[in-house]
């Protein structure tokens, strides 16, 4: 075993051991803090590389197992893997989070809790590195409930505002739920298959023996236990990757600041439920026949319908954050649905690629943020192409990254997606739902851009008197190093050259051309369609008439306003939880209440009479009876005790007397009673 | 029984006894101070060298000194003691005590005669110290660091709380 | 009388004429004075074994005693500091009226 495979737990433990020493400095130690955080990443990042290299040179899964706990003869076993997964998460993850702590620098200079912020984002890369590199079910779920909790912490970070407080519990409580069943599969995953170590040299819950026995024991309603386990797995993954219906807490996580969105909400942390489930392709995919396990019809579905719905409620959004925040739930559901109906490659490409772009905006977005004085609404901005053109140059590139145009990052990996969907044997559905989705994103990006970055500027009345700047250079670089990978990055992976796939699968690579066939060209050659015309409309109805005030109507809502009002107010979902399971609890909750006071308490208040009345008689034995007897006993003692307190003078020469008379006297009856 | 062995523990002995009884207390250290040199050159006279030298080091170099500090800073005698019965009862205990042991010591004892004189070499000594008496080694210096501490801590002016 | 006996009754006299005046004399240092006394006559014991005792190539007694005096300076440096304490406490060093612990 190579000693980076030995060392592998190194990348999280680092930036984790600095939150722990960060957590002890003084709030004042703000350079230090920021030294160590971005210090110990950049370490995680080196090793991070090196790793890479390993798996370049040897792709085979390698794992390091170690005990951890007893139960009675059995051990809980713990380790690490690297395989090329792990090995592209890690070095994702560390790169951007580099950047991303960098950036935070210029973001929060100003932040009185300066420290306190990196002392959470150190912990949370530490997190997010060990979800990655877990190779047990347990170590990985260990590590994504701190994930969780950090994602907690940073979007309360400003706990003053209400809202951030809110957003902060509204995630942990729509996550939670989704983590019940995460964790109900798991149970059921040990139950079934005796262990939680994905590979364990034949014996793990992944490999060939444990996922065909669970394959072929059937439950109920012609599911598998591995489909039913993977399905409940798939609600943990869904609840961190905010596919519908649990994506409500994503857009409201948008009141963290503005790195975190980036990091956490964009890039990384939203991103492990699709890397669990690529995780747990082996379990996810497992049928005794061919074909797509019903698991994966089940994330295909959902994952495309949550790339269209998300994608319907950005086009209504006007908070900047938002709609970035709405276009993440929605490309985290074209990487769902690449994984059911792809495989690993094409889901965790698309993830790869969207974790640079996405966060590229959100680094975009909060540098326009910070540029406008902490402005949010898009229609309160305007023109900002001439003030912020480094800003604008990148947001341009991660715009069209997004969307799909050709030949930019996002172009192959969402393509290669709705190839795979074109391709799926089970329904076409999803396809059309993809391929609308992408015409809809290029459309809500195409409006956002007008409205941020053409036309006049259109300051809100409490702004209106501070100057718009670009951003310092901290902020600037890491947006310009991240629009280079935003726009290049997707020439590892294409048709004709697919080296990520063939890398992540551990196929031999070959340059052919021949890849091009027909059926692919015409389809990248309707998506490329799709996308133009998505951001020639978008450029129509906002850009070429630029928008001049910004209490003018949207232009859709002028066509059609009580549909772009439903988009405003995200299609009603939030609203509709209030009116069914909020309000069901509360219901429940009435109940209970009314129950306890009438029923419990009642009964309470019978005990507590009996009580009192027999406590009343015993209160008359005890004064005319007991008292008498203890109080002669007690003093007796007391007497007794001022007695022997006379020994106790508190001369210490006293005491060391009687140790030497005592002595004398033990010694003495020692030797008489050897005489004798 | 050498005559250096017995004209040492002499001098030990008379020092103990001076330190014990004289009514000046720097004398009293003094004394002390005189008793420890001669132990150090009881410890010289058995061979161990090292236990010889480390007494003086430490017990006349710091311990007495140590003492006669205190006694400078609580700067006060020992007040005439009004009662006799107190030292009286003291020397009593004492000489039963000693009594006791004497008799054990005499009686117990049909102990083995001096084997072949064998001196420690310091560098054995040191060995051990570092292999196989390395923990307590380490127990000693952590004990040794805790007391500096709370020597200082105790001995430290209170605070005043009122303003 | 062979040396062992005589090592260790001129450690008994020490040891008793240490605890002697720990009983008697009245002044705290002086106590801890004979409290040191004690203690050496018991290092002698130490040495005095080690010596004339079956195994001398084992050094334990040796090294015990080391470790004795160790302690024995920690102990010094914390009884004084104790007694600097109890002064500045009590404007006294005379243990016949320091009793505040009394029961």
């Amino acid at each position: 075993m190579a000693w980076i495979v030995r060392y592998l737990w190194l990348i999280p433990v680092l930036p984790a051991a600095a939150a722990a020493i960060i957590a002890l400095l003084k709030q004042s130690r703000r350079r230090l803090a920021a030294t160590l955080a971005i210090g110990s990443l950049g370490l995680s990042l080196l090793l991070a590389l090196i790793a890479f290299a390993h798996t370049l040179a040897h792709p085979a899964l390698e794992y390091a197992n170690h005990n951890w706990l007893q139960f009675g003869a059995e051990w809980i076993r713990f380790g690490w893997l690297l395989d090329p997964l792990t090995a592209v998460m890690l070095v994702m993850v560390t790169f951007v989070a580099l950047l991303i702590f960098i950036y935070s620098l210029g973001y929060m200079a100003h932040d009185p809790n300066f420290t306190r912020f990196f002392c959470f984002l150190a912990l949370f890369a530490g997190a997010m590195l060990g979800v990655v590199i877990a190779n047990n079910l347990m170590l990985l779920f260990m590590c994504w409930e701190v994930v969780g909790l950090t994602s907690y912490l940073l979007i309360g970070f400003w706990f003053h505002k209400p809202e951030a407080a809110k957003a902060a519990k509204k995630a942990f409580i729509v996550t939670r739920i989704g983590d019940l069943g995460l964790f109900l599969g798991m149970m059921w995953l040990y139950g079934a298959s005796g262990t939680l170590l994905f590979y364990d040299g034949g014996a793990g819950c992944l490999e060939h023996t444990a996922v065909a026995a669970m394959a072929a024991h059937g439950v109920a309603l012609g599911l598998t236990a591995s489909s039913a386990i993977g399905l409940l797995i798939f609600c943990g993954a869904a609840g961190k990757s905010g596919q519908v219906p649990l994506h409500v807490w994503l857009p409201d996580a948008m009141e963290g600041p503005t790195p975190v969105s980036a990091l956490i909400h964009a890039a990384t942390m939203v991103a492990a439920g699709v890397f669990l489930i690529a995780r747990m392709y082996p379990l996810m995919a497992a049928t005794t026949g061919g074909g797509p396990s019903s698991a994966l019809e089940v994330i295909a579905w959902v994952g495309a319908i949550t790339a269209l719905l998300a994608a319907f409620i950005a086009v209504g959004q006007n908070d900047i954050k938002r709609i970035l925040a709405y276009s993440t739930v929605s490309q985290l559901g074209y990487m769902m649905l690449g994984l059911a109906v792809g495989g690993v490659a094409v889901g965790m490409f698309h993830l790869i690629t969207h974790a640079f772009f996405k966060a590229l905006l959100f680094l975009g977005a909060g540098s326009i943020i910070h540029g406008c004085s902490e402005e949010q609404d898009i229609r309160y901005m305007g023109g900002l192409r001439k003030l912020m053109p480094i800003t604008f140059a990148t947001y341009a590139i991660a715009m069209l990254a997004l969307c799909g145009f050709p030949l930019f990052a996002g172009f192959w990996s969402k393509d290669e997606i709705l190839h795979s969907a074109h391709l799926w044997s089970i329904s076409s559905g999803p396809f059309y739902l993809g391929a609308v989705g992408a015409f809809l994103t290029a459309f809500y990006m195409t409006r956002q851009v007008c409205y941020v970055f053409f036309g006049p500027r259109r300051p809100a009345p409490r702004t209106a008197s501070k100057p718009v700047h670009e951003s310092p250079a901290t902020m600037t670089w890491p947006l310009i190093i991240l629009s280079i990978f935003a726009a290049l990055l997707g020439f590892v992976g294409t048709p004709a050259w697919p080296w990520f796939q063939s890398f992540l699968e551990g196929r031999s690579l070959a340059l052919n051309f021949g890849a091009f066939t027909g059926g692919m060209i015409s389809l990248m050659v309707i998506s490329s369609i799709i996308v133009i015309a998505g951001i020639a409309i978008g450029w129509w109805l906002y850009g070429s008439r630029p928008i001049t005030r910004a209490e003018d109507p949207d232009a859709l809502e002028r066509v059609q306003p009580q549909f772009f009002r439903a988009l405003g107010q995200r299609l009603y979902i939030d609203e509709f939880y209030d009116l069914s399971v909020i309000a069901f609890s509360r219901l429940c909750a009435r109940l209970f209440q009314w129950a306890d006071r009438w029923v419990w308490n009642g009964a309470v208040q019978l005990v507590a009479w009996s009580t009192r009345i027999v406590s009343h008689f015993d209160s008359l034995v005890d004064a005319h009876a007991i008292n008498a007897g203890f109080d002669g006993g007690s003093t007796g003692l007391a007497q007794g005790g001022r007695l022997i307190s006379r020994f106790q003078n508190g001369r210490a020469q006293n005491y060391l007397r009687v140790l030497g008379v005592a002595l004398v006297v033990l010694a003495v009856i020692l030797f008489w009673s050897h005489a004798g | 029984m050498t005559v250096p062995f017995l004209i040492l523990a002499a001098i030990t002995l008379a020092g103990a006894v001076a330190a014990m009884t004289l009514r000046k207390l720097v004398h009293c250290a003094l004394a002390l101070a005189v008793s420890l040199v001669g132990l150090a050159g009881l410890y010289l006279d058995l061979g161990a060298q090292f236990v010889g030298l480390a007494q003086v080091l430490v017990y006349v170099g710091a311990v007495v000194i140590l003492i006669v500090f205190a006694i400078l800073l609580t700067r006060g005698d020992e007040p005439p003691s009004p009662r006799v019965g107190r030292a009286v009862g003291g020397v009593v205990i004492s000489a039963c005590v000693f009594a006791v042991l004497a008799w054990a010591i005499v009686s117990g004892g049909a102990a083995q005669g001096a084997s072949a004189a064998s001196l420690a070499p310091i560098s054995d000594i040191g060995h051990a110290m570092m292999s196989r008496y390395i923990l307590p080694l380490e127990v000693v210096g952590l004990l040794l660091t805790a007391a500096l501490i709370g020597a200082v801590v105790i001995a430290m002016e209170e605070k005043r709380r009122t303003k | 009388m062979t040396p062992l006996t005589g090592c260790l009754l001129i450690s008994a006299l020490l040891f008793a004429v240490g605890l002697g005046g720990a009983l008697s004399r009245r002044s705290a240092i002086l106590v801890l004075i004979g409290i040191e006394l004690m203690l050496n006559a018991a290092n002698l014991n130490f040495i005095a074994f080690w010596r004339y005792g079956p195994h001398p190539e084992a050094l334990t007694g040796v090294i015990f005693v080391i470790f004795s005096i160790a302690i024995a300076a920690a102990e010094a440096a914390v009884g004084l500091a104790l007694i600097m304490a109890v002064y500045r406490h009590a404007k006294t060093t005379d243990l016949s009226r320091v009793d505040s612990m009394k029961g």
